[in-house]
């Protein structure tokens, strides 16, 4: 929904910017500063939810599946996604356990699932319950999910192991690299409008 | 030159979740309003923004001192035991010939988290002088430290699946090591400092300098 002849404040440099009708796939920007300030994406609310539900699959896969596995002299040691983060905890390191947790499966599992919970209502035309209080959850947490930094480490430390060890990936890193993909996805075709104009609805 | 017309400038708030506009009486101290849509607390700017943001980037320049000279992971093998620091991490892929892995790696883990204080620390100075070059310069750089802070986490991520991997007993161990808390302490807080700097206050220190 747009509300043309409406203002919007630019959330980097604070200029009041007229709001214009924007065609499909286009961006309003800052007069100033070029901040987007609007992003029309077509049919958010299917293509969230198509991508979010795939999310949920390979995220479940990516979990339950063997991750790396390590063979050396003879050894060979299996592990999962959680494998790193319950040995950081065994040793001691807490927050480090706690930390990689909540950037490499915390965060994103939270969004999955939230996002599932406030669009799957809508897409069904009814309003989830608390949907602006889990919508604003859903943003702050966002920056919160860096599994492609997580990717990159997994090349960082095979390389590293290279020469002394042979290390099989499994299904789950196959699996986690299509999830950062389609959570990518996900998260850029969102229109948050979407969500905010049914809250408004209630007023 | 015209003053910009801003949302401060009319009495009006743009929610900081749902972007809508509010009309609010003048920041009082006691007063308080909510976003009528979405209910998050109202305000004009970050609440104490340059404040907070030194204490944050304070707090994480003196930690990351112990994050690059303290070992963040030990590997223990057939008795010997080896620590490693993130710049001998680096020094070994290079001394491995794997120039392009180490040079991401440096930049990644030392030279982000390095720049990226020099950076909030410049972005808040330019604020304190009410300096009005470079508005829009300064606008982008604050979005690039937004953006650049999390790939630190690497080295953090390397040291967790390294310690999976790695688990047999006399013949090969990797251990985490306390280097290693310092350095998520440091991306952390700097995460924290981006986030509560207010780049709306560059622009601000511009509108008093004009007629």
């Amino acid at each position: 929904m747009v509300h043309p002849g409406g203002l919007l404040a630019c959330h980097d440099c604070d200029l009041l910017n007229r709001e214009v009708e924007v065609p499909a796939g286009g961006a309003l920007r800052c007069a100033r500063c070029g901040s987007v300030l609007y992003r029309h994406k077509r049919d958010s609310l299917d293509r969230t939810l198509a991508l979010t539900l795939a999310a949920l699959v390979l995220f479940v896969v990516a979990n339950l599946f063997p991750f790396l596995a390590f063979e050396m002299s003879g050894n060979l040691t299996q592990t999962t996604l959680i494998t790193g983060i319950d040995q950081l905890w065994d040793q001691g390191w807490y927050l480090m356990s706690g930390l990689v947790f909540l950037t490499a499966i915390g965060a994103p599992a939270l969004q999955i699932t939230l996002l599932l919970y406030l669009l799957v209502p809508l897409k069904l035309g009814r309003t989830p319950w608390e949907l602006a209080r889990i919508f604003r959850f859903i943003n702050r947490i966002q920056p919160w999910s860096m599994m492609e930094i997580f990717l990159i480490g997994i090349l960082v430390s095979l390389v590293k192991l290279a020469d002394m060890a042979n290390i099989v990936p499994g299904l789950a890193v196959w699996s986690f690299g299509a999830l950062i993909v389609v959570m990518a996805g996900a998260v850029a075709v969102l229109d948050p409008r979407v969500l905010w104009d049914r809250v408004g609805a209630f007023e | 030159m015209t003053a910009a017309v801003t949302g401060i400038s009319r009495s009006l708030v743009s929610c900081h979740d749902c972007s809508l506009l509010v009309h609010t009486a003048p920041d009082d101290a006691r007063h308080q309003s909510a976003c009528p849509r979405c209910h998050a607390p109202l305000h004009a700017r970050k609440t104490q923004s340059l404040s907070r943001t030194w204490a944050l980037l304070i707090a994480a320049a003196v930690l990351y001192v112990p994050a690059n000279l303290l070992p963040i992971m030990r590997v223990t093998s057939l008795g010997a035991a080896q620590s490693d620091t993130i710049m001998s991490g680096v020094i070994y892929l290079v001394v491995h010939g794997m120039w392009p892995l180490a040079l991401v790696i440096f930049i990644a883990s030392v030279a982000v988290p390095f720049i990226k204080m020099c950076v909030l620390g410049y972005l808040l100075i330019s604020v304190q002088v009410r300096s009005t070059r470079r508005l829009l310069d300064r606008t982008r750089l604050y979005r690039l430290t937004e953006l650049v802070g999390r790939w630190s986490m690497i080295d953090i991520y390397v040291v967790t699946i390294l310690v999976a991997l790695v688990q047999l007993g006399a013949l090969a161990t990797i251990e985490a090591r306390p280097g290693a808390v310092y350095f998520g302490a440091v991306v952390v807080l700097t995460m924290f400092a981006a986030e509560s700097f207010d780049p709306r206050l560059i622009w601000d220190a511009s509108e008093g300098g004009n007629e």
